[in-house]
């Protein structure tokens, strides 16, 4: 149980990094966007190639990298960022304005399989990891191992998610996010620039994504479908937390995590993934603004 | 002259199937309005219960009813409705995006189902040996498609008529003033629930006909099937053709399929067989440049839907809705 438990939290970092991005841009720029899986595919796989180009150092301690690879991790962030300003300035930008904008979802639904399919292009199909050396699981609670480098990936979603609140909190983009996320028509009346609140909404969550991505690979593994299959989990935290509130995806991507962690101890492990939708199905049923949201 | 001929035939097939399918999803997003885009979900259930209800006794896995084709195509249909009533009701109240998120859930939760559930579907290896009709009668693989042909012929005929019969009744000029404004539609009296939900099932009724078809022609079925690509071309003929067309949805089916499968040819072709999944990649990215190209450049795709004015406002003047 604990062991699962552990498991849960560690798969849960990621799934947070990947709904706060996801519940961003429900809420502000108000449609369900399905590519943002792949945002975390690529910011995986850009931390891969940069993984090639520059040496980590020597490996920190029990950890599987060195010094090096903090910076791996920013540079896919910034890489993913502007990945994620790219893709709205090509794509999602012209169909806010034309007249059918509810088509963002199928257009974000395309985007989604034709990034998958430019990480298929590019590195291949197949798995991929960061380092081939073997990372060593250890006891730190009766019955609970878990290696250094887990330890790594909760310690940085937690820093991460810290430092995330402190910028919604006290920062003035921080506070016009927040601002247009409540009230857009409001916040453009009191003079917020909205293009530049939009631009960072894919600046905030593109890189937690694509930090995301490189916390799951260094984890688990790398495949072009990674994204995608993480998806329905990030939708669910999101739905589960409440749209829009960050918190609320930082809880629901938790809570995903651990119950389809646990849920191995029930039930076949090819159902898994089952787990997050059956749970997500549920509280649109019975409670479909969430924990912490205001309005379905 | 045959072996062209006799691709024409197989190649139309597929793409008539494809528009079943299409059309179904037309009558949802053309019409209604709805995002569905767990369509292969709904084709998997068609096909898997055809193959149950209708094909041989399997060894490892539920089947062996064998009972006549059209129960088998019935009994597909009614399985899609029911999932679809299942994700409908409590989806359909909430914002539109809803629906997308859980369509694709389920559609992904039925592939899962069909992976792991070997003793219902046969897992990986699917469900092999489903029936086609008059197979024992015409024994030639050409006539023997050549008939199928007909009848998928016969079949998007009718639903052809059927849905332009619908549209145009009063209950899809509610469906339509639904999608455009729900407000104004609820303040007339209509349950926008109700028809939501009614269109988002017929719709999916019709997406499993669609499957029961394409497990009878192909023979064959595997979870493989059913990935997300397959309601990403859907979508790609619906958005070519013209959403909120029927004549749409067919005509796009038949042009996507044929630059999906001619793109496929020339990879093949092509392409060393070291780059061949490369080639597999690049033909969904170019498909998806035709989508998302289509959704901005032509929103209202080939052709796309036509202005329905009623005969009241024509007698008053000018007006073109």
């Amino acid at each position: 149980m604990g062991q699962y438990i552990a498991d849960g939290i560690i798969l849960g970092a990621t799934l947070s990094l990947g709904a706060i991005g996801l519940t961003l841009t429900y809420n502000i720029l108000r449609f369900a966007n399905f590519a943002h899986g792949e945002l975390l595919t690529f910011g995986a796989y850009f931390g891969l190639a940069l993984a090639g180009a520059l040496s980590f150092g020597p490996t920190l301690g029990s950890l599987t990298f060195g010094w090096g690879f903090i910076l791996v991790i920013i540079l896919a962030a910034v890489l993913t960022a502007g990945l994620a300003i790219l893709l709205d300035m090509i794509v999602y930008r012209v169909l806010r304005r034309s007249d059918v904008a509810v088509a963002l979802v199928i257009a974000s639904f395309g985007a989604s399989l034709m990034l998958r399919n430019v990480v298929v292009f590019i590195w291949g199909p197949q798995p991929e990891y960061y380092s081939r050396s073997i990372a060593i699981a250890r006891p730190i609670l009766p019955g609970v191992r878990v290696t250094s480098d887990e330890i790594f990936v909760v310690v940085l979603a937690a820093v991460l998610m810290v430092a995330l609140h402190l910028f919604l909190t006290r920062t003035r983009m921080g506070k016009a996010m927040r601002a247009v996320s409540d009230n857009t028509l409001l916040a453009q009346v009191t003079g917020i620039n909205v293009a530049n609140v939009i631009r960072m909404v894919w600046v905030v969550g593109g890189s937690l994504a694509a930090v995301g991505g490189v916390l799951y690979g260094l984890t688990v593994q790398m495949i072009p479908t990674m994204g995608f299959n993480l998806i329905l989990p990030m939708f669910a935290a999101a739905i589960l937390g409440g749209i829009g509130s960050v918190y609320g995806a930082v809880l629901g991507g938790l809570v995903i995590g651990l119950a389809e962690s646990v849920s191995v101890m029930w039930i076949d492990p090819g159902y898994k993934p089952a787990v997050a939708f059956a749970l997500m199905f549920l509280i649109l049923l019975v409670y479909p603004s969430g924990i912490l949201g205001e309005r379905p | 002259m045959i072996g062209i001929l006799s691709y024409v035939v197989f190649f139309l097939i597929q793409a008539l199937v494809y528009s079943i399918v299409a059309l179904g999803l037309n009558l949802q997003w053309g019409y209604t309005g709805l995002f569905n885009i767990g369509v292969a979900g709904f084709f998997l259930v068609g096909s898997y219960t055809f193959a149950i209800l209708s094909g041989p006794a399997y060894s490892t896995h539920l089947g062996g009813f064998g009972l006549p084709i059209i129960i088998g195509v019935l009994g597909a249909m009614a399985a899609a409705g029911i999932i679809a009533l299942v994700v409908g009701i409590p989806t359909l109240r909430l914002r539109e995006d809803y629906l997308a998120i859980a369509t694709i859930g389920i559609a992904e939760v039925l592939r899962l189902v069909a992976l792991n559930a070997k003793g219902l579907t046969g897992g990986s290896r699917g469900a092999q040996s489903i029936p086609r009709p008059f197979q024992d009668v015409i024994q030639s693989n050409f006539w023997n498609n050549l008939v199928y042909l007909a009848i998928v012929v016969a079949v998007v005929i009718l639903i052809y008529f059927a849905l332009e019969a619908m549209v145009r009744s009063p209950w899809g000029r509610v469906l339509k003033a639904i999608r455009e404004d729900e407000a104004a539609a609820s303040s007339l009296g209509k349950n926008p629930f109700r028809f939501r939900l009614q269109s988002f099932v017929i719709g999916c009724v019709i997406m499993g006909l669609g499957g029961a078809l394409n497990a009878s022609f192909v023979g064959f079925v595997a979870p493989t099937d059913f990935l997300p690509i397959l309601t990403f071309e859907i979508w790609a003929m619906l958005i070519a053709g013209g959403s909120g067309n029927n004549r749409g949805a067919i005509l796009g089916s038949v042009l996507v399929w044929a630059f999906w499968t001619g793109t496929g040819s020339i990879a093949q072709a092509v392409l060393p067989s070291g780059l061949q999944v490369k080639g597999g990649a690049l033909q969904v990215i170019l498909i998806g440049v035709v989508l998302l190209g289509m959704l901005m450049v032509r929103p209202r795709g080939l052709i796309g839907e036509e202005a329905v004015v009623s005969r009241e406002a024509q007698l008053g003047g000018d007006g073109r809705g």
